[in-house]
């Protein structure tokens, strides 16, 4: 048997373990546990996809010595492996990012709690992605949630701390619904790993028994996934979270952690229940609906914002709005076009929230608007990522944004029932606004400010070679993001072998 | 209605616990009633797993004298699932305590509405 | 007053002090406890009264009746639409439950092959008499240590929370503690003597026959976590340091948590990769069998009790 196929569980369990020695050494060895474990990780995962894509099938990875239904299962395919070495980049760069900005706003002997959090969330992440049992998956649904919350509080002052205790019962109302949902479909099917529920739910579908239940343990599930994952109505605890919080947390926390719980509901949709099954539902139609709702009371409340990370923060609950649109279309193209754009957004989100914190460094640390004005001539990097960032959500070719705009759209349009109009309608509509709110901030970034008030305020202005991690960092974001813009097929091409290996 | 809401009685009265604790958690505005709440609506849940697998007659899924025959025990998986699933809820209560217990200790009040009208006093 | 003997010798009498103690002229735990007043020393009448404005403030502004129409329009309708919300969810919920497979059939979904496999063959092929242990430990032990580490981050989240490092903080929380807790108090002092023994020594008992009878890690590190607070509430914090402090803490977790993980590494990989894991199932009903999950349940009580403790002893102090 291939060394390769144990490199998921390896990759597991590695980062379990250094969250658990973490615990026990001090900040610098933290760090560097933290950096070599990540690119263990990265490098692990490639491997496995690399090995995905060679031999064209998922394989499944029995953990120890009794197969499903009785043992726990893994579950490898191309999909997987590129969700999972693209997350690890992404946590990579967040954290090499916001470095600078831990040791000034975090307490120094909370440094290595901070590290623990950020391994257990990789663990969680990755057995997310991995898993086939949905009683794994909600362990691990509760540890990505409380690694979070971890996450948000490191930073303790009073918002984060408030922020933090909304995040936690949004949360644990969305784990208390997915709970339920799963005991209910144990008592219809009597399995828990996901292929043989799914076998079980075509027999009791086959004769007929048990509509009732099925159906609203279905949507119960899907609720609790919905709230933890931030859709329109259920996101309430998002701007708090991700604005107050310190970057590298805030980065993370919206390229990852909201995905990670789309990726599963996206595996219930397709492991358990059969996308036939779903396909002519309406629980694929509330999440249109919910999903276009998203996309344009986020852009909105985004143009009212005055700070800037929360106008982060509101255009990623437009942008999980497009994602749920994607799996609303009901069709396999949607599909690819929600998943290139978790992709897409995880790349561009981190580097918009990256880049803001470098222009409020050089603003006086105030993240009013007003004092944004002409941040990018004072730290001109983190203008070019700002900027890059902001072309890529409006939609500019060359960008990723423009990418997966243009699969929404042809999704669309290739089957064309009575979604495809309000699809466009409203991609046209939030493509405008978020132009509005982020063309704005780029030119009010770019106009100069009048040298008064640059002396009476004490705005200093930062070169690249003073902070050269985070000049790195920038410029591996936009190498990323042009990659994923300019050579989009072959990504395109193994997102859709992968879900066809999916089921 | 369904013909089993009466032999699933106690699955029903899990059902509404799980209901109670679960508007509880979301409504009200006292932090403490909200951690109540949270620890109802798990606990029905352990109420319906522990139900679900009870039937007369037969005993604990302990092995006694040897014997292995399926018809003399339960089913041995929802008590694992309940294992589990009390320890999940004990962590989560012990992190809201202490996230309660810092914002008391900063704002001396336990209401969520107050404290949102006293950030934004606050400003930042 | 007798003329035999003196007035101090007449005291030490027996029958005497007995009267005394009766009639209540002898007080026997003057000295022996201390019981300061439970209330902080409350701030002056100035500082005192600032409070209660402010509060009154906030409250006036947070729950502004007059000036905010949206706030009253929503405390009008809130407390019918919050039950009409939660009588539709109990409803909905209802209906799934008159729909499910009825409770005590014994055809129903969930006893299926899995259940039989578990029952008939769990003894055989786990070692453990207790089936449910040897479902978690055996069969779905990635669960299992998934859990643990939500215990684990969750105390990691405390601390990230409650622990205060060297310095004048928690030399304050010391001091503060000192005040509020009764010491030397012989009722407790007594009782807990003899009760914690009983604790650990049972504690240890469920631990180890996790796999014979019900029990298993997670019960018996409660019931050991349960004596160590005991004892710490008696005996004051002093006195535990003596033999649990932080870093016995941070030695005893890890160790305990890379135990298991090890453990678990090594039973996954070997048995997917269908290699032969040596470790003896041993003969079933006896302490040393069931193959893995006796050290495993060893690793998880001690995790357990640790854990346990460091809740109750950040939630008092702030620190071990």
């Amino acid at each position: 048997m291939d060394i390769i196929r144990n490199f998921p569980c390896v990759s597991i369990m590695l980062c379990l373990f250094s969250g658990i020695l973490t615990s026990g050494v001090k900040e610098k060895a933290a760090k560097y546990i933290n950096r070599t474990l990540i690119m263990t990780v990265i490098v692990l995962n490639a491997l496995t996809l690399y090995y995905t894509l060679a031999t064209g099938s998922a394989f499944v990875y029995v953990m120890g010595m009794f197969p499903a239904p009785w043992g726990n299962e893994l579950r490898a395919g191309a999909l997987e492996a590129l969700m999972a070495t693209f997350f690890g980049v992404i946590m990579m760069l967040s954290l090499c990012g916001g470095q600078k900005k831990l040791f000034d706003e975090v307490d120094p002997a909370k440094h290595n709690l901070y590290y623990i959090m950020t391994d257990v969330m990789l663990a969680s992440l990755l057995a997310l992605v991995y898993t086939n049992d949905l009683f794994t998956a909600y362990v691990f649904v509760e540890i990505n949630t409380i690694s979070a919350c971890g996450l948000i509080m490191i930073r303790q002052n009073g918002r984060t701390i408030e922020a933090s205790v909304r995040y936690m019962i949004m949360s644990l109302l969305g784990s208390g619904l997915l709970l339920m949902g799963l005991c209910i479909l144990y008592d219809l099917t009597g399995h828990l790993l996901m292929s043989n529920i799914r076998q079980s739910i075509i027999e009791i579908t086959k004769h007929g028994l048990y509509q009732i239940p099925l159906a609203i343990a279905i949507c119960i599930m899907c609720v609790g996934l919905a709230i933890k994952s931030a859709l329109f109505p259920f996101h309430a605890w998002l701007p708090d979270a991700y604005g107050y919080s310190t970057v590298s947390s805030a980065a993370i926390l919206s390229s990852l952690v909201s995905k990670g719980y789309i990726f599963l509901l996206l595996k219930i949709f397709y492991r358990v229940i059969g996308f036939n099954l779903i396909r002519g539902s309406h629980i694929l139609n509330m999440l249109f609906i919910f999903g276009l709702c998203g996309m344009i009371s986020g852009s909105i409340s985004a143009i009212w914002e005055k700070d800037i990370r929360r106008m982060i923060a509101f255009s990623s609950v437009a942008q999980i709005g497009y994602i749920y649109m994607g799996f609303g279309l009901g069709t396999t193209e949607g599909v690819v076009a929600s998943i290139f754009h978790i992709l897409a957004h995880a790349a561009t989100k981190s580097l918009l929230f990256i880049s803001a914190i470098g222009l409020t460094d050089v603003s006086g640390g105030s993240r009013s608007f007003f004092e944004l004005t002409g941040s990018g001539y004072r730290n001109k990097i983190a203008g070019i990522g700002f900027t890059v960032g902001s072309l890529s959500m409006v939609g500019i070719p060359v960008f990723s944004g423009f990418v997966s705009k243009l699969l929404f759209a042809e999704a669309a349009v290739l089957h064309p029932d009575q979604k495809m109009l309000p699809t466009l309608i409203v991609l046209a509509i939030s493509t405008i606004l978020n132009a509005i709110y982020f063309m704005k901030t780029v030119v009010r970034i770019y106009v100069p400010e009048k040298a008064s008030v640059v002396r009476r305020k004490g705005y200093f202005s930062v070169k690249p070679g003073q902070q050269k991690l985070y000049t790195v960092t920038i410029i591996c974001f936009t190498v990323l993001n042009l990659f994923l813009g300019m050579m989009s097929e072959p990504i395109i091409h193994v997102i859709k072998m992968g879900l066809g290996n999916f089921a | 209605m369904g013909p089993n809401l009466y032999a699933n009685y106690v699955e029903a009265i899990a059902m509404i616990l799980f209901g109670i604790g679960f508007f509880t958690l979301l409504l009200r505005n006292n932090l403490i009633k909200k951690i109540i709440g949270l620890n109802i609506m798990d606990t029905a849940i352990y109420l319906f797993l522990a139900s679900k697998a009870y039937i007369p007659g037969r005993v604990a899924p302990i092995i006694v004298d040897g014997v292995q025959d399926v018809e003399k025990y339960i089913n041995p998986i929802p008590s694992g699932l309940v294992l589990t699933g009390i320890v999940v809820s004990v962590s989560v209560s012990a992190l809201m305590l202490s996230i309660t217990i810092r914002l008391y200790k900063r704002y001396h009040t336990l209401n969520l509405d107050e404290i949102s009208a006293k950030l934004k006093k606050e400003g930042l | 007053m007798s003329r035999k003997i003196s007035e101090e010798q007449y005291k030490k009498n027996l029958s005497v002090r007995f009267r005394n103690w009766i009639s209540g002229e002898t007080d026997p735990y003057l000295g022996n406890m201390e019981i300061l007043p439970q209330r902080d020393a409350s701030p002056d009448e100035k500082t005192r009264k600032k409070h209660m404005e402010d509060q009154t403030r906030v409250v006036n502004r947070t729950y502004d009746v007059e000036n905010n129409r949206i706030y009253r329009f929503f405390n009008a309708f809130y407390k019918k639409a919050a039950l009409l919300c939660c009588l539709v969810l109990i409803a909905i919920l209802l209906l799934t439950v008159s729909y499910l497979p009825k409770t005590t059939d014994p055809h129903s979904p969930g006893n299926n092959e899995v259940a039989e496999r578990y029952i008939t063959r769990g003894m055989q092929e786990t070692g453990a008499v207790n089936a449910v242990t040897g479902m978690i430990l055996t069969y779905r032990a990635f669960d299992t240590f998934g859990e643990t580490n939500v215990l684990f981050v969750a105390t990691c989240c405390v601390m990230i929370l409650l622990m205060l490092e060297e310095g004048s903080k928690k030399q304050a929380e010391d001091e503060n503690d000192a005040k509020y807790e009764p010491k030397n108090d012989a009722i407790l002092q007594t009782i807990a003597s003899v009760l914690c023994p009983i604790i650990f020594i049972f504690g240890i008992y469920v631990i180890l026959n996790g796999h014979l009878s019900p029990g298993g890690g997670f019960s018996g590190g409660a019931i050991m976590g349960a004596g160590m607070i005991l004892y710490v509430s008696a005996f004051g914090f002093k006195k535990t340091q003596r033999f649990f402090n932080e870093e016995v803490y941070k030695v005893a977790k890890i160790s305990a948590l890379c135990v298991y993980g090890l453990i678990g590494a090594y039973y996954y990989i070997t048995g997917a990769n269908g290699i032969e894991n040596h470790i003896p199932l041993g003969i079933p009903g006896h302490i040393l069998s069931s193959g893995i999950i006796l050290p495993i349940n060893i690793a998880v009580g001690l995790e357990v009790a640790c854990t346990m403790y460091a809740f109750y002893a950040l939630f008092r102090k702030g620190g071990l």
